[in-house]
């Protein structure tokens, strides 16, 4: 008789259904790989978006079709859950993703071509770059790469281990530390950028794994659940479990850009392709924040009374410091970063009140914000400088006399980041404010209004500019974009606006889908 | 009439207009008035209509009452209806639209930035968010109108003011937003104490009004809309906002914004503070005394001292509100309608100030009182017209202010007799910095600036002739206002625990009888 020499191994079983708006966003990917590898140059363009965008809407109509809100399941052999909080983001991604899809692909504000880098490789303003650029060569990666990073975000929502977690982080970011050096113009900023978010970003992802270490020393388990099942028996105030929830923190803040862990941000925001610059504060801002949730409501759900004094400092000092500083920026693309800093500790109010309303408050709030964000992105991409994008807010003045349409939209997107009612950012901080103070947490609701009047003064001084200042000698010319664009911006002005009157929808939506499983 | 949605017709007929009068091409300006104007007529007719068919004295606290369900999730909803401090606040804002867009027809000509009809369709968006602040009877609803009113009025003073027209308006924006999210914070308290009392949460204010809250609570949540009120009003120390804003806005914007926005303030401590918040409310009365009777003062004294006649006619009001707020707070049945009567009367007398310090600075290109000098030697219906906005300003006998001054003294002198007593010195103080500006702006030999200055147009005196005829309505009768006013303040401090004070004056029908034909001899 042989000896088992392994354990005998079972398959795991696949609960394909479940997972198959992930499959398809992967698979979809992986095609796009091949596109690459075998279509000829010309044709790339043409295939990838439009495999692209049919890739997110199956992903989409998937998830309609097989997932409920309502009802959770934990599958792939406890590696993934997909229950309300799950699907809610993961549909929120794929939204989000298509809108900044349709900006990737934008080739009329520029007239060299899109907003991406011919070649990566070439040194900035070098010969070879130029004679790329008059062949009118385009970098169609981007376009798998950034399907890859949608994959990563909709399984970091999902994760239900920290193995799978951490492999679901890496799988988001890799694509983003590429894309982010991508620029056509600025490419020295653009590079800079792209190094720096490697560098720090490396240093989060180490962190995060090193916590996992802790943790997973502390409860013998990767499981969320099984985090949850030695935290409800054992001593509380291990210096494993301590450690490893401190250094976890540090990763996850690290992504949704919280301070004392948002100096990548401004850096990042403003040297990316503004496309992308899009795509990641919003996308992945939901992402990040949607994996933040899991792991503390889901696996430290009943250790909140010990992360809750840190998320209340993280969450204090991220509003004040990102409304403080926003008020001094004068380029556009940093104002919209530090902004979307203060936004994140907004966000945060809602993740410390340690509810399901605090939840599902989140899950409003991000929607609300993602939208806004692209559209306000988009717009950014529309005012120039001849070749490049005026950023200086100082180009800006007088923009609502020589463009209403893009001063309006903009001064919309603003007011709804200002929280004004009637747009979707009210009704956002609105239900965080309802969560935080029914939670217990009404002093980060009462901080969280008296900054967000701070934050007001910098939107309204974008407004201030565009309609009572008089335009410079040589304003920026206004491109008129391509109908990919114009979609875009359309439908996160829309979004805007019908969040902020009519929200019930959605709220509901997010309340039916506020109750992970374990 | 009573399925007809009135209060809905009144409130988005403005909103329609103003996309309209936007949306006019070039060239198409004359149009754009017109339409506000006729806009303004039909909200006129329709108020008037509305205030025919309200019963004074109907048991239920709201009518033309109309409630849809908004947002279920949190309870809200698109609830409307009037009670009589309403309704004379809507007539009071739907009277005053039309005269002054009629006075400030080519406000908006020479902006070389911006179109009239910009103009003109945020003065229409202005007075939808109005309309509805006073209309709403949930207080999300009252809420949203609140910080939205402030998106018309930024523009206005922002895009068509004048001097310091961006400062004035980021000023103007930041201080009120800077109450409102302090209001937010405390509107959602408010809502999560009704879930906790109520078991489902609410902002109707039907079911929050009088509802037991910890008296504790009460004090946080009381500071919350306090605050806000109090920066709206304006209250002394957080007045600064207004002479700036009042400084560079138009006559027209000034006008809507001191005489009738600012109103929301002082209605919303009658509709919402007292009602909901009663112990606290009785809690914070001496200290908001005090702060009513040093904005009294202090508003005065530095009205006396100010060179440029719109920031005079700011400060003036400061002085104003805080006679409004010391009647709230007497918690005695005549304060209380005299102060919404003083409501009334100050915006119709601030109104006649703007609108008559707008014909003049339109006629010489500066607001400073030094530059004027013997008006009335060159345009005698105009100084005529700015002394009668003087004198109704004032408080002179046969003018609506007077009956509002004089209730609102002599309730709170019942309960509060010594802040009554310096009160009193802002009255002595109205007269010198009215006719001390009068006499410096009008009086005299004609001087070397005011040559050649032409007399009213028969424009600006069709538009000034229904302040004087409303100023004078209201001084010699009032009781109609009184009738309305009546029975929604006895409602709004049936919440209170406090003992009434007997009156040792007449009642108040009885007064305001009197009050007109033998005025001082009253008290």
């Amino acid at each position: 008789m042989m000896p088992h020499l392994v354990e005998p191994f079972d398959t795991p079983s696949l609960e394909y259904q479940l997972l198959a708006p992930m499959l398809i966003v992967f698979g979809g990917a992986i095609i796009g790989v091949l596109v690459e590898a075998f279509a000829p140059r010309g044709a790339r363009r043409g295939i990838q978006l439009v495999l692209s965008l049919l890739t997110l809407l199956a992903a989409f109509v998937a998830l309609l079709v097989w997932t409920r809100p309502d009802l959770g399941q934990i599958v792939a052999s406890g590696n993934v859950a997909i229950d309300g909080p799950a699907v809610f983001f993961q549909g929120t991604i794929l939204v989000l993703s298509f809108m900044a899809f349709l900006l990737f692909a934008e080739r009329e504000v520029d007239s060299a071509g899109d907003a991406f880098t011919p070649s990566a490789a070439t040194i900035p303003g070098s010969e070879s770059e130029r004679e790329l650029t008059a062949a009118r060569v385009s970098q169609t990666e981007v376009w798998p790469l950034t399907l890859f990073s949608v994959g990563g975000m909709m399984l970091f929502v999902a994760a239900d281990d920290l193995l799978t977690f951490f492999v679901a982080l890496e799988v988001m970011s890799l694509p983003l530390y590429l894309l982010v050096g991508l620029a056509r113009r600025r490419r020295l900023l653009s590079q800079e950028a792209a190094l720096k978010y490697f560098l720090l970003g490396s240093f989060s992802s180490a962190f995060l794994i090193f916590g996992s270490a802790f943790l997973f020393g502390y409860s013998g388990s990767i499981s969320f659940a099984g985090i949850y099942d030695s935290l409800s028996s054992g001593v509380e105030l291990d210096p494993l479990l301590l450690v490893g929830t401190g250094l976890v923190s540090i990763g996850l803040f690290f992504k949704v850009g919280a301070v004392p862990f948002h100096s990548w941000v401004p850096d990042v925001y403003q040297g990316a392709p503004t496309p992308v610059t899009a795509f990641m504060a919003s996308a992945t801002k939901v992402a990040a924040f949607g994996a933040m949730l899991r792991l503390f409501y889901v696996a430290l759900g009943d250790y909140d009374w010990n992360w809750r004094p840190m998320f209340w400092i993280v969450t204090i000092l991220t509003i004040v410091v990102g409304s403080i500083l926003a008020i001094t920026q004068t380029d556009i693309k940093r104002m919209l970063a530090y902004s979307s800093v203060a936004q994140a500790g907004f966000i945060l109010i809602g993740v410390t009140a340690a509810s399901e309303s605090g939840l599902s408050s989140t899950m409003f709030y991000l929607t609300a914000y993602g939208f806004a964000t692209i559209g306000a992105f988009a717009l950014v991409t529309l005012v120039r400088d001849g070749t490049a994008e005026a950023t200086h807010l100082s180009r800006w003045a007088g923009l609502g006399r020589r463009s209403p349409v893009v001063a309006g939209v903009l001064a919309l997107f603003l007011l709804s980041f200002a929280g004004i009612p009637l747009t979707s950012g009210f009704i956002g901080k609105f239900t965080v404010f309802e969560a935080a103070i029914d939670g217990g947490a009404t002093p980060l609701a009462i901080v969280g209004a008296i900054f967000s009047a701070v934050a007001a003064f910098f939107y309204v001084r974008v407004i201030v500019l565009m309609y009572f200042s008089d335009s410079p000698e040589d304003a920026p010319t206004i491109a008129v974009p391509s109908a990919l664009t114009t979609l875009s911006i359309a439908v996160c002005a829309a979004a805007t606006v019908a969040l902020g009157v009519f929200p019930g929808p959605v709220i509901d939506l997010a309340e039916q889908a506020a109750s992970f499983i374990r | 009439m009573n399925d007809f949605p009135v209060l809905t017709t009144l409130g988005v007929l403005p909103f329609a207009g103003a996309l309209v009068v936007a949306a006019l091409p070039r060239g198409r300006e004359l149009l754009a008035k017109q339409i506000a104007l006729a806009v303004t007529l039909v909200m006129l007719a329709l108020t008037v209509a509305m205030a025919l068919a309200f019963e004074p004295n109907a048991a239920e606290p709201f009518q033309f009452v109309e409630k849809t369900p908004w947002i279920e999730q949190f309870g809200i909803n698109y609830a409307v209806g009037v009670d009589g401090i309403a309704l004379v606040l809507i007539a009071l804002a739907v009277s005053l639209a039309p005269v002054v867009i009629l006075a400030g027809w080519n406000d908006a000509d020479d902006n070389e930035r911006h179109r009239p009809q910009t103009y003109f369709a945020l003065l229409l968006a202005l007075l939808g968010c109005i309309v509805y602040v006073f209309a709403a009877t949930d207080l999300f609803l009252f809420y949203v109108a609140f910080e939205v009113m402030l998106v018309p009025v930024y523009f206005l003073i922002g895009m068509f003011g004048r001097g310091q027209r961006t400062y004035a308006a980021v000023k103007f924006l930041l201080y009120s937003l800077f109450g409102g999210l302090l209001l937010l914070a405390a509107l959602i308290g408010l809502y999560v104490v009704s879930v906790r009392e109520l078991g489902t949460g609410t902002f109707d204010w039907t079911l929050l009004a009088g509802m037991p809250i910890d008296p504790d609570t009460q004090k946080i949540l009381f500071a919350g809309f306090f605050f806000a009120f109090a920066i709206k009003a304006p209250m002394v120390p957080l007045h600064t906002w207004l002479p700036d804003a009042a400084a560079s806005a138009t006559p027209a914007t000034s006008t809507l914004l001191v005489g009738v926005l600012d109103k929301v303030a002082t209605f919303a401590m009658l509709r919402l503070v007292i009602p909901i918040f009663p112990d606290a409310s009785e809690w914070a009365a001496p200290f908001v005394v005090t702060l009513a009777v040093i904005s009294i003062v202090y508003g005065a004294l530095v009205a006396i001292g100010q060179t440029d006649m719109y920031r005079l006619i700011a400060y003036t009001s400061v002085s104003h509100f805080g006679f409004i707020i010391l009647g709230i707070f007497a918690f005695t049945e005549i304060g209380g309608s005299g102060s919404v009567v003083y409501m009334v009367a100050h915006g119709l007398s601030t109104a006649a100030l703007f609108i008559v310090a707008g014909y003049l600075v339109k006629r010489r290109g500066s607001s400073l009182i030094p530059s004027f000098g013997g008006v009335q030697r060159v345009a005698p219906i105009l100084a005529g017209f700015f002394l009668f906005a003087g004198l109704a300003s004032l408080a002179m006998p046969g003018m609506a202010s007077f009956v509002g001054e004089l209730t609102v003294l002599i309730g709170s002198y019942q309960r509060w007799p010594v802040a009554a007593a310096i009160a009193v010195i802002g009255i002595v103080l109205s007269s010198l910095y009215v006719l001390i500006m009068y006499q410096r702006v009008a009086t005299g030999p004609a001087t070397e600036n005011v040559k050649g200055m032409r007399d009213v147009f028969p424009r600006e005196l069709v538009a000034f002739a229904p302040i004087i005829a409303l100023t004078i309505a209201v001084g010699v009768f009032p009781k109609p206002v009184f009738d309305v006013v009546n029975p929604a303040i006895e409602r709004t401090y049936s919440f209170l625990n406090v003992e009434p004070v007997e009156p040792d004056v007449p009642d108040v029908d009885a007064l305001t009888e009197y009050g007109v034909t033998e005025g001082e001899g009253t008290e």
